[in-house]
């Protein structure tokens, strides 16, 4: 029960420390014996919703925003959400003492590079729950990391006092103009990338946002690293709803899974255009005139 | 009456009392050790929820469809959540056959865990190919024959469907498996008469039924005003289908007693599992399920020791078809089956009538 990645993860009954609201978002705080030990950046957990006979049988998964191994609860982790579901608005009236079902840690974390260099973080909405944590793991390695935090408004932006204590320098955007620059994230990176020489480019977003952040970085030359947000049924590997289509090292293009090959991506390997496709040439793809 | 053992669950490290009565299931002739499988389609091969329990106390791994060759699977979505349940429309993504000998199967057998491996072909010369590959193979239990899959392009290929069709296929991988290995044929219960279509497989020489796969179903978006999968159909299951799943088994071991059923269709608990059994099922499978509780196949594998102890089996066995048998009959141990049976039914109205 304590090999990390792909059969490291375990499913354990937490319980609600606490619950807040932030902006538009809710932020739970869980005990989750033994998950957040295992954590590392871009991890996430899946949680059941609904109660033990709960009519959701599928699980929600959330980016683990920040873990404590060690507090008066012992191990505790937060997730952030927006009750704009059944299974969120369930989770949102969830008091203290509640129980909950936890199953993680699911994914392949962010790789973090071996050099200190420099490393911009780009994240839209909640998309960047995963991002603090990240930070904090480049910085103990020596990185320069600024932050492009986006959203619609105001109150849909994440983590910016997070982002105000870790970053080099914090870049918003809003699409409404409602705090820093007016516009989308995807405006406002080019020059964050130039000004910080970046080598790496984090991100966690919507897809179109996930795609536009790695052309721009790869037009700067900088690799990028993409957490998707996909719907998955499972979690955990064995539904197979959640694929998109990536290249792999042989040129081949594969559907595979974001819950147990990603969620956190290299941004040139996905095959972004055609994500909710199967592209020709796919493996396996249906030749035309059909099977 | 019964000797408790204590053992440890599958996770939590929690001390669980199951009752000492004998679990072992017979599909025909193959021998298995618990009755509770995975259900093909919702466990891939077993690898991933490894993790989670350990999968050689599974009567089997029933492995997901795999075909000839690799195959990419439909767009997405695939997959749209429905009142206790789900529609899928995966469209058997996977590996193809060599993959999966050298790595799925492969790593099954290291594991040392029983394997079902279930195959699907878009014709009867896939299908009779597959056989001959799995010919060779040791250490299967048995082949599940997928000719029920929902999600292929043409509703024309669902073999299921049609009796002389489903029979050609459960005549050719027969002829081309080794007389050892069990062929199960797996059921659709999208037909007017899902007897007919069993007594068809089985005289084409199936050992055994599995029942059910999913139903065809549609979801469409409100936003988007399309439908929600871009396949447009997909397949329905969990606990919403169950009762579509007992009626089915029930049917099939009234009109042919002696054949082995393996039962599914959205099992969650001990006494869902039960319902299959007492209606004539020899062993089941935990499907859709097991994506809300990755470990739910061995707690279904203990509540049911509990449930069936309770109402004073002394084996598994005793409890197949139970259900069928003639009416007033003596009390063969206990009230409590009388009692807990009533219970049970005053749930489920009530939870039918807060879904419905």
């Amino acid at each position: 029960m304590s090999v990390q990645g792909k059969g490291g993860a375990i499913q354990v009954t937490g319980e609600v420390i606490g619950q807040r609201k932030a902006g538009d978002y809710h932020v739970l705080t869980l005990t989750a014996p033994g998950i957040p030990e295992l954590a590392r950046p871009g991890h996430f957990v899946a949680i059941a919703v609904g109660g033990p006979n709960s009519s959701m049988l599928l699980r929600r998964a959330f980016s683990i925003y920040s873990v404590q191994s060690r507090g008066v609860y012992g191990g505790t982790l937060e997730i952030v959400f927006a009750a704009h579901g059944k299974g969120t608005e369930w989770l949102a009236k969830l008091h203290r003492h509640d129980q909950i079902d936890i199953v993680g840690p699911l994914g392949r974390p962010f790789a973090l590079p071996k050099e200190p260099v420099s490393c911009v973080l780009v994240a839209g909405g909640y998309g960047s729950a995963p991002m603090f944590s990240l930070a904090d793991a480049l910085r103990a390695r020596g990185c320069r990391v600024d932050v492009v935090l986006g959203a619609s408004t105001e109150s849909k932006l994440f983590g910016v006092l997070d982002a105000k204590r870790i970053a080099a320098s914090l870049t918003l955007t809003t699409d409404d103009g409602s705090v820093g620059e007016h516009g989308r994230v995807t405006d406002a990176l080019p020059a964050v990338l130039a000004r910080t020489d970046a080598d790496v480019v984090y991100a966690c977003g919507p897809m179109p946002m996930l795609k536009a952040v790695a052309e721009i970085a790869a037009e700067h030359g900088a690799y990028s690293q993409c957490a998707v947000e996909e719907a998955m049924a499972c979690g955990i590997g064995v539904c197979m709803t959640c694929v998109l289509p990536v290249v792999g090292d042989d040129g081949v293009t594969r559907m595979l899974r974001s819950c147990v090959d990603g969620p956190v991506f290299r941004g040139d390997r996905v095959r972004w255009d055609e994500v909710g496709t199967i592209p020709e040439g796919t493996l396996g793809a249906p030749v035309s005139g059909g099977h | 009456m019964t000797r408790a053992v204590i053992t440890h669950g599958p996770r939590r490290d929690t001390a669980v009392v199951v009752p000492d009565i004998d679990m072992t299931a017979w599909l025909g002739n193959l021998e298995l050790a618990s009755p509770v499988l995975t259900a093909s389609g919702c466990a891939a091969a077993g690898r991933e929820l490894d993790q989670f329990f350990d999968i050689t106390t599974l009567g089997a791994v029933v492995t997901k469809s795999i075909m000839l060759n690799p195959r990419s699977g439909r767009p997405t979505p695939r997959m749209a959540e429905t009142p206790s349940g789900m529609l899928n429309s995966i469209g058997l993504q996977g590996p193809g056959i060599e993959a999966f000998l050298d790595k799925d199967l492969e790593w099954l057998r290291e594991r040392g865990a029983r394997a079902i491996v279930s195959i699907a072909g878009g014709s009867v010369d896939e299908y009779t190919r597959l056989a001959s590959k799995l010919r060779h193979v040791s250490d299967i239990a048995a082949i599940e024959v997928n000719i029920s899959c929902p999600n292929v392009e043409d509703r024309g290929q669902v073999f299921a469907c049609n009796a002389a069709a489903a029979a050609e296929v459960i005549t050719a991988v027969r002829r081309n498996t080794a007389p050892g290995i069990p062929v199960l044929a797996k059921l659709s219960p999208d037909v007017t008469d899902i007897v007919a279509i069993a007594r068809a497989v089985v005289d084409a020489g199936a050992d055994g039924l599995s029942m059910i796969n999913t139903l065809l179903g549609m979801v469409i978006d409100t936003d988007t005003m399309r439908p929600a999968l871009a396949g447009v159909t997909g397949g329905l299951s969990g606990p919403a289908i169950r009762p579509v799943a007992v009626r089915c088994v029930y049917q099939v071991h009234a009109a042919m007693p002696d054949v082995p059923i393996l039962g599914m269709g959205g099992i969650r608990t001990g006494l869902d599992a039960l319902e299959f059994v007492l209606a004539g099922a020899s062993a089941v499978s935990v499907g859709t399920v097991t994506f809300h509780d990755p470990s739910a196949p061995v707690r279904v594998a203990r509540e049911l020791a509990i449930a069936l102890a309770e109402r004073g089996f002394e084996s598994l066995e005793s409890a197949v078809g139970y259900a069928h048998r003639a009416p007033d009959p003596v009390p063969a141990s206990g009230g409590a089956t009388t009692e807990h049976g009533e219970t049970e039914d005053a749930d489920a109205v009530v939870e039918a009538g807060a879904e419905g």
